[in-house]
């Protein structure tokens, strides 16, 4: 269980952090992993803040509880910085990444303190300026990639391809927009 | 070939079910089972099963049209929780009754209220008198395993009766997990086709199916509804074994985790189990000697086999993920406290309530759990043996 990689995804309702968890599940697997990707759903309702978590292990995951003590936990929305204690048992090793166009040394505060390292990416703006659509959690998902180091960015990147070429089978024109903004996230990563 | 995959428990199942491609699929959504309908729908439309899936208007309805083709001899099912299996309830006696055998993909629910949408037992473990078979699952490959042998044991000729594949609502049925799927042949091949005996659209042999029955037929036909009850075990361990020769993997009635010099046990049904392995493993590490049982078959219940596996266990906790409102504990700890007392065994034990509405389970509890038999051993006595597990004070 030492090679166990445990992430918490903050987001609200309707942001697609549940997807996201999902998707890094779905290309860890793709790369030989254990994977566990589940949602821990509040209130049913757009904008009401949801919970997501990953294992990622070489070994078989059994444990079913939620994740209390994470390596990596990600804000998908930054106003929840002020409604959730997003770094509850954040291992210190470990890091957090922040959705913001916020600078880190502005997003520090609001970290109740926390050790470790803190990454920040402004989800918006590459979402915007590559796909043209506000969809946070694609690059998200390219940002905890190259922050968890989980696999290297040509695998992640061939692997994502395959899979919205599945996806997007019905629209392929999706499928570059999305291609550029994982690309662009990895290296938008601060 | 197997089939390396990723998927929630909700899709594992539905992909069972179109692999098993049966006749009739009538069904209602309601969290968390609503995805079940939800693929299949899916997969009717894209023309890769053949079955007549009938939208109705409520779960009374949809168990009533599942009944119905039964009755008709076609393979049927359908798939719900909590309340749904709630408005179902008068069909279920029904069904088992009429001894069809058909399929209820059910995802475990909080039955209300306070009204909740999270996983406990509460809704199936209400329908454990109803007549028919239950098996529950810990993980997604599990429930697909399980459903992929459902048909094989309900429609037994010896057994004839209706079967419920159980699941934790969210915790399984919305977490993806690798999971290995058989082939469609394979599945097609195993499961088989099926070929009432009996049936209401069967011109050569008239029948009428569910008349009343006067006080002078009613404890036969109820008594036969035991009898193939009392079938069910064996065929789950022949259906079991062919399934291993399939798959590559095992199946009992229960599964017994690092219990063979156990002297503190514990026996749970769900999800948890995975959860309480790793305690398990964690603790023999230390040279503490704790092991897990964990129930695949519930109705009918393996209270000798159980009392057997649990015969050198000097404390035992039974985990209930419902109430039983008995002021002594929940419906599993009464079984199998029932079946200790049968085999004469002098175990102490206790029962915990649990997880109730999706509260969460770590791998710390259960290792509290595991204190606490070690605490009544020490003291030769189980003390208060009606408890609850990570309740807030």
């Amino acid at each position: 269980m030492s090679n166990l990689t445990e992430i918490r995804w903050h987001g609200r309702g309707g942001q697609g952090a549940k997807t996201a968890a999902l998707l890094l599940a779905d290309v860890a697997f793709q790369t030989g992993k254990y994977v566990q990707g589940f949602p821990e759903y509040g209130p049913e309702r757009m904008g009401a803040p949801i919970t997501a978590y990953n294992r990622i292990s070489d070994s078989v995951i059994r444990a079913h509880s939620n994740i209390y003590e994470p390596e990596y936990v990600v804000v998908v929305d930054e106003s929840l910085l002020e409604a959730v204690d997003v770094t509850s048992g954040l291992k210190k090793e470990g890091a957090i990444l922040v959705n913001t166009a916020r600078s880190k040394e502005e997003v520090v505060p609001h970290l109740k303190g926390y050790e470790g390292k803190i990454y920040t990416i402004d989800a918006h703006r590459v979402s915007m300026e590559a796909m043209g659509k506000y969809f946070p959690n694609t690059p998200l998902l390219a940002a905890i990639v190259k922050v968890t180091g989980l696999m290297d960015e040509d695998t992640f990147l061939r692997e994502m391809r395959a899979s919205f070429s599945h996806k997007f089978a019905s629209k392929p024109e999706v499928i570059d927009g999305n291609m550029a903004t994982l690309e662009m996230a990895l290296k938008e990563v601060r | 070939m197997a089939k390396r995959d990723r998927l929630s428990g909700n899709e594992a199942v539905a992909i069972a079910l179109r692999q098993i491609n049966p006749d009739v699929f009538p069904a209602f959504p309601i969290t968390p089972s609503t995805e079940i309908p939800q693929y299949f729908a899916s997969f009717v439309a894209n023309g890769q099963v053949d079955t007549e899936f009938i939208p109705v208007e409520s779960e009374h309805s949809s168990m009533s049209a599942a009944i119905g083709a039964s009755a008709a001899g076609a393979r049927s099912l359908t798939a719900t929780s909590s309340c749904g299996l709630a408005y179902m309830w008068e069909e279920l006696y029904i069904a088992a009754s009429n001894r069809l055998p058909l399929a209820l993909a059910l995802v475990n629910r909080a039955l209300s209220g306070p009204i909740n949408i999270n996983c406990d037992h509460s809704d199936s473990m209400g329908a454990r008198d109803s007549g028919w078979i239950q098996m529950y699952a810990e993980n997604n490959q599990e429930a697909y395993d399980n459903m992929v042998q459902a048909y094989r044991i309900s429609e037994h000729r010896d057994v004839r009766l209706p079967i419920m594949i159980c699941q934790d609502g969210f915790i399984t049925s919305h977490a993806v997990e690798n999971i290995e799927l058989l082939e469609d042949e394979e599945v097609k091949k195993f499961v088989g086709e099926y070929n009432p005996e009996n049936y209401l659209l069967n011109p050569e042999c008239p029948m009428a199916v569910g008349p009343y029955s006067i006080t002078d037929y009613y404890m036969e036909a109820k008594r036969n509804q035991a009898e193939g009850m009392r079938h069910v075990s064996q065929v789950v361990l022949d259906v079991a074994k062919e399934f291993e020769s399939l798959s590559g993997r095992a199946y009992g009635l229960f599964e017994e985790y690092r219990m063979e010099d156990a002297e503190r046990a514990v026996v749970m049904i769900g999800s948890a189990a995975g959860t309480t392995k790793d305690a398990v493993d964690r603790l023999r590490e230390q040279g503490e000697k704790v092991g897990l049982i964990k129930i695949r078959l519930y109705r009918p219940f393996p209270a000798a086999e159980l009392a057997e596996a649990l015969k050198n266990v000097k404390a035992v906790a039974i985990m209930d993920r419902s109430e039983g409102y008995t002021n002594h504990g929940g419906p599993l700890g009464a079984d199998v406290m029932s079946a200790l007392y049968r085999a004469h065994a002098d175990a102490l034990a206790v029962n915990y309530i649990y997880g109730l509405g999706g509260r969460d389970v770590r791998v710390q509890d259960m290792e509290h759990v595991f204190e606490a038999l070690k605490q009544m051993i020490k003291e030769g006595d189980a003390g208060e043996t009606y408890r609850y597990l990570g309740l807030r004070e």
